[in-house]
């Protein structure tokens, strides 16, 4: 078990070293750079800001100079277009606010969507089933860039119940909005799997020596087949959750959160180089991390996976 | 009276291609401690008469008729009543061990909760009970080997697991639903010694169903053949086999390969396993049968009795099946 999490986390020094590769050469292969704007400043000034941030460097000495600050020194470099501040000092105040409503509109989800999927499957084709399907369709097809200004318009404008965007620090009224548009997806998406899922566990033959057993439907559903139906749940739940941690931007622009989402997609329209670099390097890291997580749960649910 | 009576039991699902019959007016008894052997080759309904029974047939079956377990019928139980009657009066074993036990939990568990739920037992006791029963179906080193989980079985033993769970209410009634089918042909024949010794030291009736006529001949009191849902031919198991009353168990008969015979080709009952969605109004062996009449197929015949408690439904005369 210990080996197996050393060997994965091993394995993943080069797998961020590829994804920092890759992400540079599509940097600079995209035209443009952080102080070439309409109105470029005179040839001279160009010259000198580019020499202080190392953009006279050719390609490759970048790339490797980055990838030396970052193992020696943990430094992700300074942001080229916050003055004075580095690309640590912008996720670091970005990040808790996207993992906070992240982890909570993960929470929502989960629930949620299991919740519904389970009830779908045990009451397949009566009116609960329809319900349940019908809500995960419209949740579905139902972009958060279109629930974003629903809720905003119902809940701020028309019922005034809920404050029109900004965090405060995290107060609970400020996250209801940001909690809904984040996971409506999500949990429509987890819901269909586990409907699906839940549907094939209770046709197996465990299921029916179950029900031989005289169990009750309920000891039936929730100890024999909930955790076999939520396999297929969690090898979605690892790339959701970083999604979800990571942010959004439609949140970020419509609730004004102020997280990492609204950042990461200002970075890349500014070519602020460091800053696009690492918030990639993040979402790499906890891609790579809950996948793990992700595994080392399957062996817990799955006496059949020993590793 | 019987534990078992089983009377004009229908078992149809709805699917998108029709009404399909599975079982059509099904009748049979079972005393108690008494071996029924209940034969017929795959989609002659045996499996679904049996789910029937304990009220698991798939959501888009319904049986009706009546199946009577000591006067109680067993059809009209809400759920509630029926999952009292499950484990404790009746239970069942099914064709395949291997997919029959929870894969995600441990043996211990999946036996444990048997006790807890229908005798109030700890759940302390009811590991030690069910150990117990582990050792009475000869599982070697049962107090160390129930808390594993069941990949960690070969299929025999989770065969053996299966019974041990069924017997732990000490049911009267105990429905194997082709126990050994998917097992290699060694390990059946430990599995119905197996099924011998509890039927003599629990006193358990047995419904066996199997098409392998070879279990049948050495464990079944009785035997009762069937064919598209439907009663072929029944008796005690010596005077079916001594003496067929049906062109169908003929067939069943010679289909199978003997030791004794040198056979350079296998004997088949000709034609395909009837289509349940489009029998016909007759008898439904009759588009197989090689001795059939011009009435077979329109018109079914009704159920005769004969010899020593025997019936059969066939329109071909006794002495001429028989000759």
């Amino acid at each position: 078990m210990l080996s197996f999490i050393l060997r994965r986390l091993a394995v993943a020094v080069p797998t961020l070293l590829v994804l920092v590769i890759i992400s540079f050469a599509l940097m600079f292969a995209a035209p443009g750079g952080p102080f070439s704007g309409e109105r470029p400043p005179p040839q001279a000034v160009l010259d000198n800001i580019n020499a202080r941030y190392g953009l006279d460097q050719p390609y490759w000495k970048q790339m490797v100079d980055y990838i030396w600050n970052i193992v020696r020194y943990f430094d992700f470099g300074p942001s080229f277009q916050y003055r004075d501040r580095s690309v640590t000092d912008v996720i670091m105040q970005g990040f808790p606010v996207t993992l906070t409503y992240g982890f909570w509109s993960f929470v929502v989800a989960i629930v949620v969507g299991v919740s519904l999927g389970v009830m779908a499957a045990v009451k397949q084709n009566t009116w609960l089933d329809y319900l349940a399907v019908g809500i995960t369709i419209g949740a579905q097809v139902l972009p958060n860039f279109v629930l974003g200004p629903i809720l905003l318009l119902t809940f701020t404008l028309w019922l005034g119940w809920l404050p029109g965007g900004g965090w405060n620090g995290g107060q609970w009224q400020y996250m209801v909005m940001p909690i809904i548009a984040l996971s409506t997806s999500y949990m429509a998406s987890i819901a269909r799997i586990t409907r699906s899922s839940m549907l094939e566990v209770l046709n197996a033959g465990f299921i029916r020596t179950a029900k031989a057993k005289g169990l009750p439907m309920r000891r039936i559903i929730f100890r024999h087949a909930l955790k076999p139906a939520l396999l297929p749940v969690l090898s979605y739940m690892g790339p959701a959750f970083v999604g979800m941690i990571t942010g959004s931007v439609v949140v970020d622009v419509f609730f004004s959160t102020g997280g990492i989402g609204q950042f990461f997609v200002n970075s890349a329209f500014n070519r602020d180089y460091s800053v696009i670099m690492g918030i990639t390097i993040l979402v790499g890291a906890l891609t790579i991390l809950f996948s793990l997580l992700v595994d080392l749960l399957y062996a817990w649910i799955d006496p059949k996976i020993r590793y | 009276m019987a534990l078992l009576d089983v009377q004009d039991l229908n078992v149809v699902f709805q699917t998108a291609d029709g009404p399909v019959h599975a079982v059509n007016g099904l009748s049979f008894q079972i005393d108690k401690g008494e071996t029924l052997a209940i034969v017929g080759e795959s989609g002659s309904g045996k499996s679904q008469t049996a789910f029937a029974a304990m009220g698991l047939l798939a959501q888009n079956g319904a049986a009706n008729g009546k199946v009577a377990f000591d006067g109680t019928d067993l059809l009209s139980l809400s759920p509630r009543q029926m999952n009292k009657m499950r484990a404790e009066k009746v239970a069942m074993i099914f064709q395949d061990p291997m997919t029959s036990l929870n894969p995600y939990m441990r043996i211990s568990d999946q036996m444990a909760e048997v006790l807890t739920q229908h005798k109030g037992m700890s759940k302390r006791a009811a590991i030690a009970e069910a150990t117990k029963m582990l050792d009475a179906v000869r599982i070697p080193d049962a107090a160390a080997r129930i808390t594993m989980y069941p990949h960690e079985f070969s299929g025999g033993m989770r065969q053996r697991i299966m019974i041990a769970m069924a017997l732990l209410c000490q049911p009267q009634l105990l429905i194997a639903d082709e126990p050994t089918t998917a097992l290699d042909v060694t390990v059946q024949a430990q599995i119905m010694d197996l099924l011998g010794d509890i039927r003599r030291d629990f006193g358990t009736a047995i419904v066996l169903i199997t098409h392998d006529l070879g279990i049948v001949a050495d464990f079944c009191d009785r035997t009762l053949v069937m064919y598209g849902g439907q009663v072929m031919e029944e008796g005690a198991t010596t005077d079916v086999f001594a003496e067929p009353a049906h062109p169908y168990t003929k067939g069943l008969l010679r289909a199978v390969p003997r030791i004794d015979r040198d056979d350079d080709v296998l004997q088949t009952i000709s034609g395909e396993p009837p289509d349940m969605s489009r029998l016909p109004a007759g008898c439904p062996f009759s588009p197989r049968c090689d001795v059939a009449l011009d009435h077979c197929a329109v018109q079914r015949p009704a159920k005769e009795h004969f010899g020593a408690d025997r019936r059969r439904a066939c329109h071909k005369p006794l002495a001429e099946v028989t000759s």
